[in-house]
């Protein structure tokens, strides 16, 4: 259902915080962040935070861990690799959603703004609830089905040609910097996949080892389960691998018009 | 409650509706063929010698105008109807409206179409 107002637990108060830099620092930027704390009864706020660029890592991820450290440790964040494979820090930073460690500060002009993922519930500041995104991964049966067995003594065999089908598929690491930014997937969540569900689907679609496609289209084939995509490509814009997944459910509905013509 | 379902089960639901694509195809079938009628249309309007009721009528009598007059009916109803139920579908989330809403397109769309085809074949074919 489209909500163009946010709930009233849900508007954010300006009686953010301020934190000043550091006395002395020359080199400062100001990162606008958005806390909740759901302990606390209150509204969502934006803290302010004034940050010593002459002596704060290039990244984002680098200046909110600098925040936690030495001006707030309540900040509440998930990151784990540093280095955009585990997905873990998927935020909105300056309106976009992204990976705070692989977004460079220098790229953001003026004052920058971070929020957790949007149209998700928040746990806690930047921790937004994936449970649903994380269940429609799993819907998609993210596994090889085969009615054939696994030779006993090797792999299953695929050719060079066919392995390159999924490049471009296989890379995505689940951080819903996709999904949450997808109008359609904003509006129906309950029951459009989402651009990333629907990629992996698709993974699975083309891997020439997997003989379940005609099973998986079947389960996707379904107005709101596939087809809320209007190619509005958020998807592939704000993706940090650089991925398609609009691309990716172009296709699957090329399939499924192809297997009845 | 449904905090004691599981994720999985929400997300699953009803299960797939195994539709859909009919929908999808009839959009871009509809689509194409609108292209040439609309420039049809156009060009046709726009060739006209006056844009008086006489003037139209004698152009709508013609029977290769009034045929695909009535292509461009209804294959813009149609085209009309299916796109507004996605609409509908993205932002009317409760059940009933959301059907009642889809209902009420399709009576519209019936109704304007049958009336566009009605009026071009009274004109056409009054003589």
């Amino acid at each position: 259902m489209a909500e163009f107002k946010l709930p009233a637990n849900s508007i954010v108060k300006k009686n953010g915080k301020q934190f000043a830099a550091p006395a002395g620092a020359t080199n400062t930027r100001r990162f606008k962040v958005y806390r909740y704390n759901p302990d606390s009864g209150e509204n969502p706020r934006v803290d302010s935070f004034d940050v010593d660029m002459d002596n704060c890592g290039p990244m984002v991820l680098d200046a909110i861990i600098k925040i936690k450290s030495e001006m707030d440790s309540t900040l509440t964040f998930r990151r784990s690799c540093r280095e955009g494979i585990c997905g873990s820090c998927a935020m909105n930073i300056d309106g976009t959603n992204g990976l705070a460690c692989t977004t460079a500060i220098a790229d953001i002009e003026g004052d920058i703004s971070i929020y957790p993922l949007p149209h998700q519930p928040i746990i806690k500041d930047l921790v937004s609830d994936l449970t649903n995104f994380y269940a429609q991964y799993a819907s998609i049966e993210p596994w090889l089905k085969s009615d054939t067995p696994a030779p006993p003594d090797r792999e299953r065999l695929q050719s060079p040609e066919d392995r390159e089908m999924i490049d471009g598929a296989y890379e995505c690491i689940l951080c819903a910097c996709c999904s949450t930014s997808c109008p359609s997937y904003w509006w129906n969540p309950d029951r459009y996949l989402g651009p990333a569900a629907l990629l992996a689907s698709y993974r699975w679609l083309v891997d020439s080892r997997d003989d379940a496609t005609g099973e998986r289209l079947d389960d996707l084939e379904d107005p709101f389960k596939l087809y809320r995509c209007h190619t509005i490509m958020n998807c592939a814009q704000v993706c940090p691998k650089g991925l398609n997944p609009a691309k990716a459910i172009a296709e699957t509905k090329k399939m499924l018009v192809k297997r009845r013509l | 409650m449904s905090n004691y379902r599981t994720p999985l089960k929400n997300v699953k639901g009803l299960g797939s509706a195994k539709e859909g694509t009919s929908h999808f195809w009839a959009q871009r079938v509809t689509a194409i063929a609108l292209v040439p009628l609309v420039l049809w249309l156009g060009f046709s309007v726009a060739a006209l010698p006056g844009m008086d009721y006489v003037a139209i009528r004698e152009w709508l009598s013609q029977p290769f105008n009034a045929i695909v007059m009535i292509l461009f009916m209804i294959a813009g109803f149609y085209h009309a109807r299916l796109g507004l139920q996605v609409v509908i579908e993205d932002y009317i989330g409760p059940h009933g409206p959301r059907t009642a809403a889809i209902i009420a397109v399709n009576f519209a769309a019936a109704a304007l179409g049958v009336t566009g085809v009605f009026s071009v074949l009274r004109i056409a074919l009054a003589s």
